[in-house]
């Protein structure tokens, strides 16, 4: 079988700002009678898989929504500070949906889909229309009306938040919507329940394999639709402000059932994180980007000084990022701010242990706007630094470095968000849609929601309306389910009869070090080929001397981390190879190779300005690379230049 | 530093369980206590044993997946605090500590420090949100919030789930967590309508998922990680009486 070497979007004719209408207006229907024939999983319950859950049951879809967490309130949306992007030009600073389309796309270094992203802005006003009608409380002006704050890569106020806690409230909103539905006997919540593998029957999705993590029963799920909502794999990197839940299993088991994998490479690393202390940490701590609405980001100009920082005057402070971007300032995309700190870390400008940090101060803040108006902005966060550091950061600033955040790759979707498995629907950070090389901040809540809420409960309609699904109702003793679910079997009793010597948390730490320092911030040839070489000795290390304590058949964590952390080496696996055959630099993706006099990342449109699209070829195959072209007709790629 | 620690073992619900006794020799006071729990399971996991399973995940005190108690303090000594955002510099070296899980009829023990809080979302399913389907909203800026509305609300909405009010309490009360939701919402314009189905309903789901009644202990704002304050319970039965009220005269309602 020879597939085109080229993917369609299958994005709808004519100009950019009718194509979502046009999509609507000739997607296929189901009946209100009919909805309830059609089943639907969602697994995962963050932003875009509770919200979608909710909406598609709302519709009359009976829905079964999964959730590895003890509650679908807690997934990792919650945990997302500081906003949500929404073009609603409340500030009349001149914001617009095109201009929200533009700085995403131009956020993201041209190499997302002008299509998707487009839609992405449209849908951004509505977002903040449901979220206020479900009670997110966000924050408000003395008149009533909603507040806004600027981030980085945009120019407007467009940032709507919840002090330092919006996507809590947001996944709170959500999460109650989708108990409603529960409670409406409309969707069945299973959490404590680990999807491990995906159930194709005649080329299409028909359901999942699921481990019940409370008492280790491995069980199958039929429907007619499946949508993964299952978030990113910064987590592969180990250190990484993820939850230490966040796992790439579920993406990775449907890549191995044939779902295409695109930009593996992009992965973002925020600015403004906590610095990490030593070997035990378990993950590290993202300070809000927003505090550099407020706070400046600087280093002592002679390197090593000593002195404590609020007794180095203000001649002999480098604030680099105002120096080197005076438009921007210190509100450039997070893929510069990061590698502008690691590069002045790198010439031995870094301050506190270590030396892997620069200061984020908001002290001239504090003398402006006075200290109870600073609090009030980002007093959790503030909060959360003096718990980790045991430091006042109003008496000092605070000491930040770059740590992985969010990926923007993930499985490839069409415009319709369907990966390469009919069926099979991929939303929010699992998907690779919208963010190119470089996310936004503020945009993943959006994205999430805008995915959940307002897309996929019409893109799966318009698939179960137009799909040739086989009339009998594929149910969990059909031979692919019972095939899925031995080999889910096999591979539980394979990790907990492993008798080596160490730990998957050891494993997971390896891995982590090889990817930061050869897939992280910067990258080169000699060196992704070198961790191509280490990575896959940890594989095979992995299957030699792996141990995994107690059994399969009763809760047991070090098994979860274990089919885990295994899933994650031979992700790290293809992040390399995709990394090494893009030959550019862009977004958050630098190859030391290609870059500008002024080491800025310089993208090669001529032979890059594409999607990599990665596919399983099998056990003992290297994956194939197919590509999605992208064409700009709204925009035209230019040097990204925020100075 | 050193810990000795006395850590409540229990494979299953239906298994008695007891403490036992591990030994923590290399930890520093920076490590978080979950992160001195984690290096401990790690040794477990080399020596043959198997680890002490608890709950975690965003490990910066916002999801309310971590909690347990610490010498019968739920999430341990600092005020304010998540137990995964507590640092050992909160202890002395050498100090000999109890670990055990929440303990209350509506929180059944999974494992070790682990319980089912489940009885959390039923809670929630029985009324804890605002009928808005998807495409009914009106303009976000429509209705206006004043701020001290806006921010009460939030104080409320600030909870995370995460159970250390029942844990804390003589009663094993779902108060604190039930009033938090019903203020968070109450305070809304966009929260009225549905103000006395809500109290009614999530009240009357706590009362069947076996937690206590609230007695005034205030052991429940004591430990909140999330300073949510005793009063919004008394905003509770305020909301509830007047629910019951009006009750007997809208049959719609009842």
């Amino acid at each position: 079988m020879n597939a085109p070497a080229t993917l369609d979007a299958r994005i709808p004719p004519g100009p950019l700002e009718t194509k979502w209408d046009t999509f609507k207006a000739e997607m296929k229907l189901v009946s209100p009678a009919n909805r309830r024939r059609y089943s639907v999983i969602v697994v995962g319950a963050g932003l875009a898989g509770a919200s979608a859950a909710a909406s598609l049951a709302e519709l009359g879809y009976p829905v079964t929504c999964f959730c590895f967490q003890d509650s679908p309130r807690r997934a990792h949306s919650i945990a997302a500070q500081g906003g949500i992007n929404a073009a609603k030009n409340y500030q009349n600073d001149g914001d617009s949906v095109r201009r929200l389309f533009h700085d995403t796309i131009k956020g993201g270094d041209f190499r997302s889909r002008e299509a998707n992203v487009y839609r992405l802005a449209q849908l951004s006003a509505g977002i903040i229309d449901q979220c206020v009608a479900q009670g997110v409380p966000f924050a408000r002006e003395y008149g009533g009306s909603l507040a806004n704050r600027s981030f980085g890569g945009a120019q407007v106020s467009r940032t709507f938040y919840a002090r330092g806690q919006t996507g809590q409230q947001l996944l709170l909103g959500a999460y109650q919507a989708l108990e409603r539905q529960v409670a409406l006997g409309q969707c069945r919540m299973l959490a404590r329940h680990e999807m491990l593998d995906l159930v194709v029957v005649d080329g299409a999705a028909r359901g999942i394999v699921a481990r019940d993590l409370a008492t280790g029963a491995i069980t199958g799920h039929a429907a007619h639709a499946v949508v993964l909502a299952t978030g990113g794999y910064a987590n592969v990197f180990r250190l990484s402000t993820n939850a230490l839940g966040s796992n790439a299993t579920a993406i990775w088991r449907a890549y191995k059932r044939g779902a295409a994998f695109a930009n593996p490479c992009f992965t973002q690393i925020h600015p403004t994180c906590v610095p990490a202390t030593g070997g035990h940490q378990a993950k590290l701590t993202l300070m809000s980007e927003s505090l550099r609405n407020d706070g400046r980001v600087w280093v002592p100009c002679v390197p090593g000084d000593t002195r404590r920082a609020p007794e180095i005057p203000e001649a002999e402070r480098d604030y680099f990022l105002e120096r080197r971007y005076p438009s921007y300032g210190n509100l450039v995309p997070r893929d510069v701010a990061s590698r502008a700190a690691k590069a002045v870390c790198d010439a031995g400008g870094g301050v506190g242990p270590g030396g892997y940090g620069v200061y984020l101060d908001l002290g001239d803040a504090i003398a402006r706007l006075g200290r109870p108006a600073i609090d009030e902005r980002y007093g959790n966060l503030f909060e959360m630094y003096q718990r980790i550091t045991d430091e006042d950061p109003h008496a000092a600033p605070m000491r930040i470095y770059p740590a992985p955040h969010y990926t923007m790759g993930g499985l490839w979707v069409d415009y319709a968000l369907m990966s390469t498995i009919p069926g099979l629907f991929v939303l929010g950070e699992a998907n690779f849609s919208d963010h190119g090389a470089n996310r936004l901040g503020a945009s993943a809540l959006m994205q999430g929601l805008a995915d959940g809420t307002f897309i996929a409960p019409l893109t799966v309609g318009d698939y179960l309306a137009s799909a040739k699904l086989a009339d009998v109702e594929v149910g969990v003793t059909h031979p692919a389910f019972a095939e899925a679910m031995a080999g889910v079997a096999r591979r539980v009793e394979a990790l907990v009869s492993a008798r080596g010597r160490r730990p998957a948390a050891a494993f997971h730490r390896d891995l982590g070090t090889v990817l930061w320092d050869e897939c992280g911030m910067s990258r080169s040839a000699g060196g992704l080929r070198a961790a191509l070489e280490s990575v896959a000795e940890l594989r095979a290390e992995y299957e030699r001397d792996v141990v995994v304590p107690g059994r399969g058949s009763e809760l047991n964590q070090s098994l979860e981390r274990a089919g885990r952390v295994a899933d994650f080496i031979e992700l790290g696996e293809l992040m390399c190879r995709d990394a090494l055959e893009r030959e550019e630099s862009c977004g958050s993706h630098f190859r030391v190779e290609h870059q500008t006099p002024a080491g800025e990342a310089k993208r090669d449109d001529a032979r890059f300005a594409h999607v990599a699209v990665w596919e399983h070829a099998g056990p003992d195959a290297p994956a194939r690379r197919r590509v999605e072209p992208l064409a700009f007709t709204t925009v035209t790629p230019s040097e990204r230049s925020y100075q | 530093m050193k810990l000795d620690l006395h850590v409540w073992r229990q494979r299953s619900v239906a298994d008695a369980g007891r403490f036992e006794r591990y030994q923590v020799v290399d930890a520093s006071a920076d490590m978080s206590f979950l992160e001195m729990l984690d290096v401990l399971n790690e040794r477990l996991a080399r020596e043959g044993g198997v680890p002490i399973a608890f709950e975690s995940d965003c490990r910066e005190g916002i999801c309310g997946a971590c909690g347990f108690m610490i010498d019968g303090v739920a999430h341990g000594p600092r005020a304010r605090t998540t137990v995964c955002q507590l640092h050992l510099r909160a202890f002395r070296d050498g100090q000999e500590l109890w670990l055990e899980p929440w303990r209350a009829r509506g929180f059944p023990v999974v494992r070790d420090l682990v319980v089912d809080r489940g009885a959390f979302d039923r809670i929630i399913a029985a009324g804890g949100y605002i009928t808005a389907p998807t495409g009914r909203a009106p303009e976000a800026n429509a209705v206006p919030v004043a701020k001290p509305e806006a921010e009460a609300a939030m104080d409320a909405a600030a909870c995370i789930g995460c159970g250390a009010c029942v844990a804390a309490c003589p009663n094993a009360s779902a108060s604190l967590f039930t009033a938090a939701k019903l203020a968070h919402l109450g305070h809304l314009p966009q929260g009225q309508a549905e103000r006395a189905s809500r109290a009614r309903g999530m009240i009357a789901e706590a009362d069947r998922a076996g937690f206590g009644g609230c007695s005034n202990a205030g052991a429940c704002e004591a430990v909140c990680p999330k300073g949510i304050r005793a009063s919004t319970i008394a905003r509770m039965n305020r909301d509830y009486l007047a629910a019951v009220w009006r009750g007997r005269a809208d049959p719609v309602d009842s």
